[in-house]
């Protein structure tokens, strides 16, 4: 049985079809590349799948479980969790800080009102294990704001991971990097594919194809073509887009 | 190793200074042209810029018709005096519990909005309460308030203590001061308030690792309420009286500007330091003017405009400075050690 599963997917604006009708499978242990034009509602792909906006057709389903239309805490809770395209951090906070929040052993104890996070070691360290995983060992206690922008970007994986999550959203992580970030970014993610299913929306076709064991194209709204980055390559499609040639 | 930054101290250097100063205030009040009432109200107004900041520097909520809890607090201490017959800690107890639930309610309302869709929202509810605070003659008296409330003595394991001198009352008010001092003090470093500010800095994103934030706002929201309710039963008693005026947007404008002025938004301590600076500008060129709150305006607008966050924000631009010129001060020393070695 698939880990997730969402099965024709609408969701419009107004009178503004984005999603038109989207289907798809990831088993678990699975990369899926999610790829397409400007425009092609990857993202709101994305909000839809993580509870951001409830679609208004469609089931979303989750380890067994109708997740269709519970709000982002909810689906957070469940074991899914995202990082955003645009960075979306505590920016007060130091990177571990940031991580720490995360936490559900944290978001368990948010009620105690008169215990002294600081004084909660094993959050910290369990967050500092993460921030170790995701390379930003040493920047512990360095204002998320003061981090560069690759830093911030595997910060904002790191802030992802500390949900443990069962399922993982990446939305665009390669935007802004360049190429030795791009590099780095997929050492990590494949040392993040042994321990987690990934989804990955990204423009960076090399990044992708590397690492993807299937991707699915999205166009109009609709998952227009899915297979293995192999097979994909004879795809038209893919073959025609300027991005594609980059790849051949 | 550790990773864990260090524990929120129990017992931080201006906590100390200021509860040391506030507590010799009655040796020294005479001796520098003040008086003792003068202080009961500050203090009063600290523990209700305090509460007010927890909602704004803390959370991120900007609650502009604060002053309406504050006002539920004092008639709600008066009530419980005149109607049901309660003493100092019961009507204390009538006015957290009343104000604690007046936000509550308001607080389902408002809760899901951010910004300045909830600055309007809390305006337009406190305008509700100071309105209703006027109109319902039966239970308010009107325009004239609840007259004649009293101080109740502090009965504790049978003994008593009169709270009539403004000297008594006043070591009462900062006994009550430090108790919400001590307690806001852990709560900005528990896990509930580094998530709430976390909701501050980015509500989306604490939505999406799995917070209620919903319920963050809610809580945050009526505990700012019930400890403003506390600080406006105070006032009661200070007064002797409850009256509109206390709920009106006037002293919900007054908390904000001691909160910012002090510097709030950057410094727990900020609200200590504005509430002080806001009565001692009031009462010093009020003995001058009846125009003071012309001249504080026009002070409060080149705060904001020159220093948004306020004396405790200039404070930490200081330290930042001495920090850098330490800095550089020693670079050159230890250079020449070096070269020395």
């Amino acid at each position: 049985m698939a880990l997730f599963e969402a099965r024709h997917l609408h969701k419009r604006f107004g009178g503004h079809v984005v999603l038109e009708d989207i289907s798809l499978s990831v088993e678990a242990g699975e990369l899926r590349g999610i790829m397409g034009p400007n425009g092609a509602g990857k993202t709101t792909c994305f909000n839809v799948l993580t509870g951001r906006y409830k679609p208004d057709g469609g089931t979303v389903m989750f380890d067994g479980r109708d997740i269709t239309g519970l709000s982002p805490r909810e689906v957070a809770r469940c074991g899914i969790s995202r990082s955003f395209q645009i960075m979306n951090l505590f920016d007060e906070y130091s990177a571990i800080d940031n991580v720490v929040i995360a936490l559900p052993a944290v978001r368990a104890l948010g009620w105690s009102v008169l215990r002294d996070l600081a004084r909660q070691s094993s959050a910290y360290d369990e967050a500092a294990t993460i921030l170790q995983r995701v390379g930003l060992a040493g920047k512990e206690g360095a204002a998320s704001r003061s981090l560069s922008y690759g830093e911030r970007r595997a910060l904002e994986i790191g802030v992802s991971l500390a949900a443990r999550p069962k399922l993982l959203f990446l939305d665009e992580p390669t935007a802004g990097l360049g190429t030795e970030g791009t590099a780095r970014l997929a050492d990590l993610v494949t040392t993040l594919k042994q321990q987690v299913t990934i989804v990955i929306i990204e423009h960076d076709m090399r990044f992708l194809f590397a690492l993807a064991d299937r991707v699915s194209v999205i166009h109009w709204g609709q998952v227009i073509a899915e297979d293995t980055p192999a097979n994909l390559r004879a795809n038209p499609w893919v073959q025609r887009s300027s991005l594609g040639s980059q790849t051949a | 190793m550790s990773h864990s930054p260090a524990p929120a101290s129990l017992l931080p250097v201006p906590m100390v200074c200021t509860l040391v100063l506030l507590a010799s205030a009655p040796l020294w009040l005479d001796a520098v042209g003040l008086y003792q009432y003068l202080a009961v109200e500050i203090v009063i107004w600290m523990i209700f810029a305090l509460a007010h900041n927890l909602l704004l520097g803390q959370g991120g909520m900007p609650s502009f018709g604060h002053g309406a809890y504050f006002g539920v607090g004092a008639y709600a201490f008066g009530l419980c005096q005149q109607q049901l017959g309660a003493e100092l800690l019961g009507g204390l107890a009538g006015a957290l519990l009343a104000a604690a639930a007046a936000g509550a309610v308001v607080a389902c309302f408002i809760s899901h909005r951010r910004g300045i869709y909830y600055a309007l929202l809390t305006i337009a509810f406190g305008q509700v309460m100071w309105f209703v605070a006027i109109k319902w003659h039966a239970v308010t008296g009107g325009e004239d308030g609840l007259l004649k409330i009293a101080r109740p003595p502090l009965r504790v394991a049978g003994l008593e203590w009169s709270l009539a001198s403004n000297e008594a009352f006043y070591a009462f008010v900062l006994g009550v001061f430090a108790l919400v001092l001590v307690f806001l003090w852990r709560l900005v470093h528990s896990p509930w308030g580094r998530v709430l500010r976390a909701i501050k800095q980015n509500e989306m994103r604490a939505a999406f690792v799995g917070h209620n934030v919903w319920l963050y706002k809610w809580s945050a929201f009526v505990l700012s309420a019930a400890l403003s309710g506390v600080a406006g039963g105070l006032f009661a008693m200070a007064q002797n009286s409850a009256y509109p005026n206390v709920m009106s947007l006037h002293n919900s404008g007054f908390v904000v500007m001691m909160v910012l002025i002090g510097g709030g938004l950057v410094s727990f301590w900020g609200p200590v330091i504005g509430a002080v600076v806001f009565i001692l500008t009031r009462d010093l060129l009020g003995a001058y003017t009846d125009a003071w709150l012309l001249w504080y305006g026009l002070v409060f607008m080149a705060v904001v405009l020159f220093q948004p966050n306020g004396i405790a924000g200039m404070w930490q631009v200081w330290q930042a400075w001495r920090r850098r010129r330490a800095a550089t001060a020693a670079a050159p020393k230890a250079a020449a050690r070096e070269r020395e070695a």
